[in-house]
């Protein structure tokens, strides 16, 4: 598979100001645990890719310092795929577009199986997630139901991503006893309009806020390689520290057939490596997920890259609409790193 | 997914739902031996409703009927 070769992939330098970034970093974020300011993230963004190995390596202190050695495993499951009526042009599933995704419900049967399939990789969270807008009456009931019998099956936290929320809708969600709420912004707040025209950033801070204050955990995160700048990089990386979410998740886009964003090229290993490391270097205590498109951005090696240069959780098995690597692969790699897989009892 | 070998049987690209003798489907087949599922029914072209879950994925036809596979990368 793709080995990430830092010498040969990424752009041409910009030179620091102010300082040696990775040495300002080392300073601020490693010994005093504050978070990268945007330019500071632009400034490791714009490094030359001779340092690449460099900033994986900062992150990774900056992870095991703040964070520990242990990963978060999670596994997902779509619930209702397709005929989403929103337009995220990256999104497959979107009934907006040509895509060949086609509308399916997922049975409560098939959903606790696929918790236990979850749970048997030693994972702690398992989330549902639906192609909505928001919830229907139809879908809180089926994911009430699910929620019901996995509880009454499977040893592990259950959270969701059922898109934007009433007020009412969160407070059943807390009360069914979901444990951390997905809902990403996506990209920076000035990318967005290019990304999603039927709703907009706003709409999602607040279904986050209202989350947070619901006292369910909150997860955020969004997908690099949809046509931003690296100072819409740097953007989104600090809005998403100045909403403190407990994990954020990394995508790296999967080009969908059908879909506006279906021309755009996977994003480059080392690209997406410069990004892991600032990310990790703006928000050094929360859960950095490494999530869908790894694979094909990354191959092997660079997860492995990654998981040494900030990551500290990551999907296991298949996605919504998307495969994944077997479990089994991802849970090697964690042994031959010797990072433990964070317990149950550690996240309660 | 191996790319099918018998094109008269199942004409059909599973990933674009083109047919297979008319065009280049190496970059569909590379996509459907890594991150994607079947979307179209090989045998007739039809959109399948695919349903992807942890370690495996199921898609139906509804003239052809259901076939299976598991997770991405050959797995
Ligand atoms: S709201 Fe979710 S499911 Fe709907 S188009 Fe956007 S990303 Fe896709
Ligand atoms: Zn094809
Ligand atoms: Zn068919």
């Amino acid at each position: 598979m793709t080995a990430v070769d830092p010498s040969t992939t990424a752009e041409d330098a910009a030179p620091d100001a102010g300082g040696d970034i990775l040495a300002v970093a080392r300073e601020q974020v490693l010994e005093r645990g504050e978070g990268l300011s945007q330019e500071q993230v632009l400034a490791v963004l714009q490094l030359p890719s001779d340092r690449l190995s460099e900033a994986l390596a900062l992150a990774h202190e900056v992870r095991m310092r703040h964070c520990g050695p242990e990963v978060e495993v999670e596994g997902i499951v779509s619930l209702k795929t397709g005929g989403c009526p929103e337009d995220c042009h990256f999104c497959s599933q979107s009934g907006l577009f040509e895509s060949p995704v086609r509308a399916a419900w997922l049975d409560v049967d098939r959903l606790v199986e696929a918790a236990k399939q979850t749970a048997k990789t030693g994972a702690t969270e398992f989330c549902i997630v639906a192609a909505v807008r928001g919830p229907d009456a139809k879908l809180m009931e089926q994911v009430r139901a699910g929620i019901a019998a996995i509880r009454a099956e499977v040893d592990i936290n259950v959270a969701c991503s059922l898109g934007m929320l009433t007020q009412e809708q969160v407070d059943e969600l807390a009360a069914m006893g979901v444990h951390r709420y997905n809902h990403n912004l996506e990209t920076a707040r000035s990318h967005f309009p290019e990304v999603v025209t039927t709703h907009s950033w706003e709409e999602r801070w607040e279904t986050l806020q209202m989350v947070r204050a619901a006292g369910m955990e909150v997860c955020c995160g969004g997908i690099v390689g949809m046509g931003e700048s690296l100072e819409q990089r740097a953007e989104f990386a600090v809005q998403l520290a100045g909403l403190e979410p407990d994990e954020v998740p990394l995508n790296f886009l999967i080009p969908n057939p059908g879909t506006p964003f279906a021309h755009l090229e996977v994003p480059q290993g080392a690209d997406a490596l410069m990004t892991v490391a600032a990310f990790r270097l703006a928000l050094p205590r929360t859960v950095l997920r490494f999530a869908g498109g790894r694979e094909l951005t990354l191959g092997d090696l660079g997860a492995e890259q990654g998981m040494l240069g900030g990551v500290n959780a990551i999907i296991v098995g298949n996605y919504l609409t998307n495969l994944g690597r077997p479990a089994e692969q991802d849970l090697d790699m964690l042994e031959t790193l010797k990072m433990p897989i964070k317990a149950l009892n550690d996240t309660l | 997914m191996e790319p099918p070998a018998d094109t008269v049987e199942r004409p059909y690209c599973a990933w674009c739902g083109g047919e297979r003798a008319a065009g280049d489907h190496t970059a569909c087949d590379r996509r459907l031996a890594s991150v994607d599922p079947p979307r179209h029914c090989p045998s007739c072209a039809r959109r399948m409703v695919v349903q992807v879950d942890p370690v495996g994925w199921t898609a139906r036809c509804s003239r052809h009927g259901e076939s299976a596979g598991e997770n991405g990368f050959g797995g």
